[in-house]
C-alpha cells in the first residue's frame, strides 16, 4: 500500500510518497524532510518534545500517522526564526536560560507558541505551567520556561499593538 | 507498530461497510490510546480505519434541553464550545482537565468512550449526566454502556456516531489528578437533574467508572456537602496500585463529592 501526501510545511508545499501507513508525522520530518530539530523523546505522547503546530493546535507528532494529515499546515521550530532574527520565544528562551540540555526545547518553544496563540493562559504563572503542563524538560528548567513564556507573550502582545497602531 | 492495512472513509456508513469485512479492524480516533499501544505492541490491528475525514461525526449542537456532542469531536473544541459551557458548562470543565492541551487538541469524545479506560474523565459525565451514547445501530443509556474496565456495550461492527446529555439543572466534576498523567486518581462527577441526583466515580473502581448510590439517597434529600459529610464509602472494589491505596481512593471520594457539590453549578 503506498500513498502520495501534499504538507505544507513551514510555508513550502512538500509532497512525500509513503510506502507504509506506519510512517508518523515525526519520523516523516525528521527522516524524510531532514528536519530534525522536532526531537523524539518518548515516542508514546508523553514527555511533549515532539510537539508541532498542525494547522495552528499544538500535537504531539508521535502519535499523529502523517497519512492522516493530509493537506495540513505544519509549522515546526525550523520555521519560527525570520532569517538570523529569532523569534520572540526563542530570544526569551535564550534571556531566561528556560534549557538546559536542550532536548525538549524545541517542543516546549512550539508549545509556548501555541498557548500564546490560544490566548487562554493571560499573565497567570500557574495558568501558564498548566498551559504547559505536556511539555516535560528533565533538567528542571521550568522556572525559566514559565517566565520566557510571559516575557514572550508582553513582547508578541506590544508587537500586535505597534502593527495595529 | 505491527503492519496495517490504511483505510480512510469520508461517511459512517462506509467505514461499517470495511468494519463489516472484519479482519481485525480498528477504528482511529484522535489516535491519543491507540497509537501508542500499537507502538508498544499492546494492539496490533490488521486494518485501521481512520474516522479523521468523516466530517459528519464531528460537531456540536442543542435540540432543546440536550446538548449533542459528535462522536469525532476533540475534547479542546467542547471545551471552548460556547454551547457546552451554556448547558452543561461543568462539561466544559471537565473536558478542559483532560491529559494536556496536546492530547486536548487530537483526543475525541468517542474515542474516550469507546476506549472505556478506568481512569478516563468522559465516562464520568456520561453515566454523571445520563447521557445517551448514539451509534450507527442504537442508542444505547450510560448506565448500560460500560461494562468494566476497557469493555463496552458496542457489538461487532458498531460506531459511536454522537453522545446526547441531557442539560441537568447544575452539576460539577472534581477531580484528583495523577500529577504525571493527569488521569483520575479518583475523579467524581454528579448531577442534579429533574430525576434526582446523580453520582459517578472514575479513576477509582477496579470495574470502571460505577454510581454511588448512598450518595446519590444523600444529596436527593439535600444537596449540600455537609449532606455527605457522614456518608461511609467502602474500599470492597476499588484499585490499589503504587499511587494510591483502596482506603484513599474511598477517602478521595468523599472529599471529591464534597468538592463537586459545593462547586455544582
Amino acid at each position: 500500500m503506498s500513498f502520495s501526501i501534499t504538507l505544507t510545511v513551514n510555508g513550502e508545499m512538500r509532497t512525500v510518497a509513503l510506502e507504509d501507513p506506519r510512517v508518523t508525522l515525526l519520523d516523516l520530518l525528521r527522516e524524510r524532510l531532514e528536519l530534525t530539530g522536532t526531537k523524539k523523546g518518548c515516542d508514546r505522547g508523553q514527555c511533549g518534545a515532539c510537539t508541532i503546530l498542525v494547522d495552528g493546535r499544538r500535537v504531539n507528532s508521535c502519535l499523529a500517522l502523517a497519512v492522516s494529515h493530509d493537506g495540513a499546515d505544519i509549522l515546526t521550530i525550523e520555521g519560527l526564526a525570520t532569517g538570523e532574527a529569532l523569534h520572540p520565544v526563542q530570544a526569551a528562551f535564550i534571556a531566561h536560560d528556560g534549557f538546559q540540555c536542550g532536548f525538549c526545547t524545541p517542543g516546549q518553544i512550539m508549545s509556548a507558541v501555541g498557548l500564546i496563540r490560544e490566548g487562554q493562559a493571560g499573565d497567570d504563572p500557574e495558568r501558564v505551567r498548566e498551559g504547559m503542563s505536556g511539555n516535560l524538560c528533565r533538567c528542571g528548567a521550568y522556572a525559566g520556561i514559565t517566565q520566557a513564556v510571559l516575557e514572550a507573550q508582553t513582547r508578541l502582545a506590544e508587537a500586535d499593538r505597534k502593527l495595529v497602531a | 507498530m505491527y503492519a496495517f492495512n490504511y483505510h480512510r472513509p469520508d461517511s459512517v456508513s462506509a467505514a461499517a461497510a470495511i468494519l463489516a469485512k472484519g479482519g481485525d479492524a480498528k477504528l482511529l480516533a484522535g489516535g491519543q490510546t491507540l497509537i501508542p499501544a500499537m507502538k508498544l505492541r499492546l494492539a496490533s490491528p490488521g486494518e485501521i480505519i481512520d474516522l479523521g475525514r468523516v466530517s459528519e461525526l464531528t460537531g456540536i449542537s442543542t435540540e432543546g434541553k440536550v446538548l449533542v456532542i459528535g462522536a469525532m469531536t476533540p475534547h479542546a473544541m467542547v471545551a471552548g464550545s460556547p454551547a457546552v459551557k451554556s448547558a452543561v458548562p461543568a462539561l466544559a470543565e471537565l473536558a478542559h482537565m483532560i491529559g494536556d492541551p496536546a492530547v486536548r487538541a487530537r483526543g475525541t469524545i468517542g474515542g474516550s468512550i469507546a476506549n472505556n479506560d478506568p481512569a478516563a474523565d468522559y465516562p464520568a459525565a456520561c453515566l454523571g449526566l445520563g447521557a445517551t451514547i448514539v451509534t450507527n445501530k442504537q442508542e444505547i443509556a450510560a448506565d448500560a454502556f460500560f461494562k468494566g474496565i476497557f469493555e463496552t456495550a458496542l457489538g461487532d461492527g458498531e460506531i459511536i456516531t454522537k453522545v446526547k446529555f441531557p442539560a441537568p439543572e447544575k452539576a460539577a466534576y472534581a477531580k484528583f489528578p495523577n500529577p504525571a498523567s493527569r488521569f483520575a486518581l479518583v475523579g467524581v462527577f454528579i448531577a442534579k437533574t429533574g430525576s434526582g441526583v446523580r453520582v459517578a466515580v472514575t479513576g477509582a473502581g477496579s470495574n470502571g467508572v460505577f454510581r454511588v448510590p448512598a450518595l446519590e439517597a444523600a444529596l436527593a434529600k439535600s444537596f449540600t456537602p455537609e449532606a455527605i459529610a457522614g456518608v461511609k464509602v467502602g474500599s470492597d472494589g476499588l484499585n490499589s496500585d503504587i499511587h494510591a491505596d483502596a482506603a484513599y481512593r474511598a477517602h478521595l471520594i468523599g472529599v471529591m463529592a464534597k468538592r463537586a457539590v459545593a462547586a455544582a453549578h
